[in-house]
């Protein structure tokens, strides 16, 4: 099981993924937006989405978990 | 009796079978093999080969010092021996590091540490801890020589406790991925006096000394790796701070600078690679990036601009939108400084949201990290470019360069718009109450008109038009531009009249 955090505090602007998706290593699963900016969260592994923990417009802070994946 | 040759080949060979055979086993070079690499065939000169020779225990004391030379430029160089008490510090290991370090400033030349040791030897401490000469005034004379000669560390074991402090004070530190570590207390330490439980490498290792501490500078997959690496990072440094730079044989860029247009996404929020519009501006192949795995959100490295050595600083929207935080600013500030230290063009690649904002990072000392950041950019002495590629908000634009900081020239390309802040919290800061009162329908016409105001209020032609950026660049021009600049300010290259120490990280 391997976390998906957060690089920076912002909001969830996108969610491209969902529980039970196969994902690759580099895809994106979610973008952010911070400091007026698109921020894409790649993925760091391959493997399958096992749970996404944030929806649209939720505040992220620093270090919180986006998805996880096994 | 042993005799001249016999005790000479008996010192070459460095320390016992056991313990050759173990750096062999970790893939660890010889130390003697290390020197052969890094110098040009049969230039190397040797002083203290015969240190502690009456102790068979004890060939060279542990450390190989003398001169080489690397592409026909003369080097000193520092290389623990691992295959004698783990490559531990006596009292002639320490006297002769010092006294390489002192060779090293009377010649100006550059400085190797090859450094692959645990530390001091605590049965001699008396005799190289405490005193004068003795492993302090390694750190002192590290310090003293810092900004007047390149400093490069070659970290390809431990280098444990109060070693730690030798990477900490070069300029730049190669790690060996797998061998290379630092730190002040041990895994063992650890557990006995703080109670903590942790591995060697996640506490001190080279993956997270490259991209969490900022201790290191290059993630190395083997110690050849590492030595042609650091070979390639000296080519583009001159000898010392009063000499140039050596030029090299100018290459076409490996893109064409018009692709530039192509990559810059048509939303102004939307993340790219930096890195591919460097590729539009330098020589093909010759971006050197330095610290690669730390702070991502900006870019800094050596690079050769029409043959001539560069440094180049800039944001990366790819991570983090390119926001500046702490760590990018320590990075951004330090590279400056080694760029100012030896007399490098600085070229800053500005598109940048701004500072990082929020009660976490305030915390963190954003303020501290990013004065150190724009007194690095005001300090420097070097010719100054700053081209905006797309924005520069806030204090993001003094960070980058901007006008106040006696940049040679703000050049901007057609892409580009600076800012106080972007639009959108622009007017928000501006109409706050106004906006509360308004019912969500003519809020949002509200908000167009002030946005399309404030755009032409810093509209590009209107900011060239006051003078506030010297000029706007085409993209195909951008490569010739930045060519033809950078060789007309090099006429008033303001040599420093002292030598700039760069501060550890």
């Amino acid at each position: 099981m391997k976390s998906i955090k957060s690089e920076m505090a912002g909001t969830v602007l996108e969610v491209k993924v969902e529980a039970g998706d196969t994902v690759t290593q580099g895809q994106e699963l979610v973008i952010m937006e911070s400091m007026k900016m698109e921020v894409p969260v790649l993925s760091t592994q391959s493997g399958k989405v096992s749970s996404v923990s944030k929806n649209v417009g939720d505040f992220v802070n620093e270090g919180e978990t986006l998805v996880e994946i096994e | 009796m042993e005799t001249f040759s016999e005790v000479k080949s008996r010192v070459l060979k460095g320390g016992s079978q056991k313990n050759h055979d173990k750096n062999t086993q970790s893939k660890k070079l010889f130390a003697r093999k290390r020197v052969d690499l890094l110098f040009d065939k049969d230039t190397f000169i040797e002083d203290g080969m015969f240190a502690n020779c009456k102790d068979a225990e004890l060939p060279a004391d542990g450390v190989i010092t003398g001169l080489g030379k690397i592409a026909g430029r003369v080097v000193a160089v520092m290389a623990n021996d691992s295959t004698v008490k783990a490559g531990s510090w006596g009292a002639r290991t320490v006297e002769k590091i010092i006294r390489i370090q002192e060779t090293a400033e009377r010649l100006m030349c550059p400085l190797f540490y090859l450094v692959d040791s645990a530390g001091a030897r605590l049965t001699d401490q008396v005799e190289m801890f405490p005193g004068r000469r003795h492993a302090g005034r390694i750190f002192r004379n590290e310090v003293h020589l810092s900004g007047r000669v390149p400093q490069i560390c070659l970290l390809f074991g431990p280098s444990a406790a109060g070693g730690a402090y030798i990477p900490a004070f070069c300029d730049v530190v190669f790690m060996n991925d797998g061998n290379a570590s630092m730190y002040l207390g041990s895994p063992r330490m650890a557990e006995m006096v703080i109670g903590e439980k942790v591995t060697l490498e996640e506490m001190g290792g080279a993956k997270m000394h490259c991209s969490v501490s900022g201790c290191g500078d290059f993630l190395c997959a083997s110690e050849e790796e590492a030595i042609e690496k650091a070979k390639k990072y000296l080519s583009y440094l001159p000898s010392n701070w009063t000499s140039s730079t050596v030029a090299s044989k100018s290459i076409n860029p490996e893109k064409n600078p018009s692709e530039i247009k192509t990559i810059l996404p048509e939303s102004p929020t939307r993340a790219y690679e930096m890195r591919t519009v460097i590729k539009c501006i330098v020589d093909k192949d010759s971006f050197l990036e330095v610290k690669e795995l730390y702070a991502k959100e900006l870019l800094t490295g050596f690079a050769r601009l029409n043959g001539q050595s560069i440094g180049i600083v800039a944001n990366q929207p790819l991570v983090k939108g390119g926001v500046l935080f702490v760590e990018s600013a320590n990075k951004a500030a330090r590279f400056i400084q080694i760029c100012n230290a030896y007399s490098i063009p600085l070229l800053f690649l500005a598109d940048v949201p701004g500072f990082m904002i929020g009660s976490k990072i305030e915390k963190e000392g954003m303020i501290r990290a990013g004065a150190k950041m724009i007194h690095a950019v005001s300090s420097a002495r070097v010719p100054k470019i700053s081209l905006i590629i797309r924005k520069a908000f806030g204090a993001g634009l003094y960070a980058m360069c901007g006008p106040s900081y006696d940049t040679d020239a703000v050049l901007a390309l057609p892409s580009a718009s600076i800012a106080v802040m972007g639009p959108e919290p622009a007017i928000n800061a501006v109409y706050f109450n106004k906006i509360q009162e308004l019912n969500p329908e003519d809020k949002k016409k509200f908000m167009q008109e002030k946005i399309e105001e404030y755009n032409k209020d810093i509209d590009l032609y209107r900011l060239a038009g006051e003078l506030i950026i010297d000029h706007i660049v085409d993209f195909e021009e951008t490569r010739t531009e930045l060519i033809k600049r950078f060789d007309a300010y090099s006429l008033a290259a303001r040599k420093l009249s002292s030598p700039a120490p760069i501060l550890p990280m």
